[in-house]
């Protein structure tokens, strides 16, 4: 029994802090050493019909999942508050669900783009395979658990946002983590080893998502007047 | 008057043979490594054509350029709202296919194939995958007019061409094209810098030449869509958009760009113009009918004191005024008014300026035979084999007024260097031929001289670009030493 303990421990008491360190240091000396590999190396110039398929559907599905995770993470008692009517759970919980299976169907069609298209293949390297694994089983697990699991805006609310509150005020508290079924905490662990790859693979990205565009000036110019003048 | 300076370039249809020299001395510098062998910063096509990518001037299909909506410009592919809904897929991207397939041949076979009945043939081979692959199409497929049923009758320039017009074009044995090189126009309103989500391109503030921040570009492939003229490409290996650099390290030393070096006809001319930046936005957002002129009234006199005046002001550097002064660019464009920019209508403003073809317009009379001496002087321009219209499409924004101008002037120079030198057109003739074109002999004489007679010097006036006065260099003269290129002490390497 202690041996399965410590295993929990590890997992969910270490885990999260070494991933977070890692992410947090290994994109920062990615940026400082070699910062010409923060692209997201889109492959679509080499096909296009099935990247729409594939990439739409995926990078929405996330988008909106993972917002839903942040929301019940920093507000969970107004998802609870939310949650109190059925009719409103049932929306919630359908289109959360929703957005889940379109995630793993881009996913799909994505990796299905990368094996079958030979011009794909050959911009895909080992690292990409492992992320798209580590997606895969993300994803799938995150649609399982949602299935199998019903009503899980609400449990996280009530069990993992108090857990990773606790990571936050560095006192982890295991309890709710320890009883969870091995579903979810293989959701919750391949979550926590994605933060810690994210320096090694290309979802660096995300961490240089153009935002500045959304309310820069049209036009760029640089003088050469001044180091690092751009007016 | 905010005066800047832009290194700006003429090219001279009349004189392009088409040897696609440009094209090689710029692919042999730049374009050779992996990942960039489908670019063609520098490309030659034939016109009529659909040109590189197919059909790049279908705006339609690529939605490149401006258009003014509400009195105000606006990218046609992007806004800050789409900028995040395309992020994932951009809709106006053209692919690989657009371009060609890159390949080589197999040509290792041709020495380790076992003995057989056959002879052993190199297969070719694509570049991008190294498996065997079909050739659809290469760069100058519809070379001189190679193809014309799937390439030239499709030229988006022949619209508003009757019937009859269009098939005089592609009349058997009567057949006329011109050629029509291309390099990026670093434009004074650059649509691909619009469009950038990262800010990763940017226009040089003294000389104007457009670049793509290699490490800040990230793929989202949005510039490659905005340029209407498609001469931002992606390199698929690195996962970066690169672009014609106008061979700023050849003119920062003094030298022209290898594609103006290269240059069997001569075509080629650079030199600076001085601008106003303050009035440009009003200027890209009139009628299209008015864009030719607005945009040359934005390029001001770097002889008249207030400009000089303005422009020391703005921290341009007094030599590069007084190569203004000098600027073939001038003279082409603002002086003479022959040079005219192409597809003006896009309104990105672009600085590469087009003397049109005055050839295959003479050649339109009666058996093939051109009348040298009518009253109607200019009747041939106006019953060209190659219709005003068509011009007036590429240079003119749909209007064939302004390559009209130019066609006259430089039809009234010839008949003024005949009436000169062979003597078979009488002086009378000749005077009144360029009265009609708005031309003096004097300003007949400098066309000719700097059409035909022009030395290295004359054609490229490169402005000093002052790198040692750069701050940013001083700070760390150690910096680039034993750089392998330009900017990287490590040679770029693909993500992760």
């Amino acid at each position: 029994m202690t041996s399965v303990l410590s295993l929990d421990a590890l997992l969910f008491g270490v885990l999260p802090y070494v991933a977070l360190a890692v992410f947090l240091l290994g994109s920062i000396a990615r940026y400082r050493g070699w910062r010409y590999s923060y692209s997201s190396l889109s492959s679509q110039f080499l096909e296009n019909r099935q990247h729409f398929w594939g990439l739409v559907p995926f990078h929405y599905g996330i988008l909106v999942v993972l917002t839903g995770h942040l929301v019940a993470f920093l507000i969970p008692r107004s998802v609870l508050a939310w949650n109190a009517q059925p009719l409103r759970l049932y929306v919630l919980e359908v289109s959360a669900l929703a957005f889940g299976v379109l995630t793993v169907i881009g996913l799909a069609a994505a990796v299905w783009r990368r094996i079958t298209v030979g011009r794909v293949r050959r911009v895909t390297n080992t690292r990409d395979w492992v992320l798209f694994a580590m997606l895969g089983v993300q994803t799938v697990t995150g649609v399982l658990v949602a299935m199998l699991y019903p009503w899980g805006s609400s449990w996280f609310a009530a069990t993992a946002a108090p857990y990773l509150w606790s990571l936050v005020f560095l006192r982890p508290d295991l309890t709710a983590m320890a009883a969870m079924p091995w579903l979810v905490k293989t959701h919750i662990v391949t979550a926590f080893v994605l933060v810690g790859y994210t320096p090694f693979s290309r979802l660096v990205h995300v961490l240089v998502a153009p935002l500045p565009y959304l309310w820069r000036k049209p036009q760029v110019v640089r003088w050469y007047r001044g180091p690092g003048v751009v007016s | 008057m905010n005066v800047r300076s832009q290194v700006s370039m003429v090219f001279h249809l009349d004189k392009c043979i088409g040897c696609h020299t440009c094209s090689i001395a710029c692919k042999n510098i730049w374009t050779d490594r992996k990942g960039t062998e489908y670019m063609w910063w520098n490309n030659v096509e034939t016109k009529p054509g659909t040109g590189f990518p197919t059909a790049w001037e279908d705006q339609e299909k690529y939605n490149g350029g401006w258009k003014v909506e509400d009195g105000t410009l606006a990218l046609r592919s992007q806004s800050r709202t789409k900028s995040v809904v395309n992020m994932f897929h951009h809709p106006n991207l053209p692919t690989l296919d657009d371009y060609y397939h890159p390949w080589t041949y197999d040509y290792k076979n041709l020495f380790d194939a076992p003995e057989g009945s056959d002879q052993p043939i190199a297969r070719p081979i694509s570049m991008v995958t190294g498996e065997p692959v079909a050739i659809e199409s290469g760069p100058n497929w519809d070379d001189d007019l190679g193809g014309s049923p799937v390439y030239a009758e499709h030229d988006r320039n022949l619209e508003g061409l009757s019937e009859e017009q269009r098939q005089q074009l592609f009349a058997v044995e009567r057949l006329v094209f011109f050629y029509f090189p291309r390099i990026c126009n670093h434009c004074l309103n650059p649509a691909c810098v619009a469009a950038c989500p990262s800010g990763a391109l940017y226009k040089r503030g003294e000389d104007g030449i457009v670049l793509v921040d290699q490490t800040r570009c990230r793929a989202w492939r949005a510039c490659i869509a905005a340029c209407p003229y498609k001469k931002v490409y992606f390199n698929w290996s690195t996962g970066k958009s690169e672009k014609c650099i106008l061979c700023f390290p050849r003119l920062e030393t003094g030298q022209a760009p290898a594609c103006f070096h290269s240059c069997v006809g001569r075509i080629r001319y650079l030199g600076v113009l001085l601008y106003d930046a303050d009035r440009l936005e009003e200027a890209a957002s009139r009628p299209d009918d008015e864009l030719v002129e607005a945009q040359r009234s934005l390029i001001l006199d770097p002889f008249d004191p207030q400009v000089i005046a303005a422009a020391a002001a703005n921290g341009v550097h007094d030599s590069v005024i007084e190569s203004a002064q000098r600027s073939p660019v001038y003279q082409f464009v603002k002086v003479w008014k022959v040079a005219l920019p192409p597809h003006i209508e896009y309104r990105t403003m672009p600085m590469l300026f087009y003397v049109p073809p005055m050839a295959p317009v003479m050649a339109n009379r009666g058996q093939g035979v051109v009348d040298s001496v009518s009253d109607d002087l200019f009747h041939d321009i106006e019953a060209a084999r190659v219709p005003l219209q068509f011009l007036g499409n590429l240079f003119g924004a749909g209007h064939d007024a302004k390559v009209r101008y130019a066609l006259r002037k430089q039809k009234a120079v010839r008949w003024h260097r005949r009436a000169e030198t062979v003597g078979d057109v009488d002086r009378a003739t000749a005077d009144r031929m360029l009265r009609e074109a708005d031309c003096t002999a004097e300003e007949a004489e400098a066309i000719y001289r700097l059409t035909s007679l022009c030395t290295f010097e004359e054609r490229f006036v490169i402005p000093p670009m002052h790198r040692e006065e750069a701050l940013q260099m001083l700070e760390e003269p150690m910096e680039h030493k034993q750089a392998a290129g330009f900017g990287f002490i490590k040679a770029p390497r693909r993500g992760v």
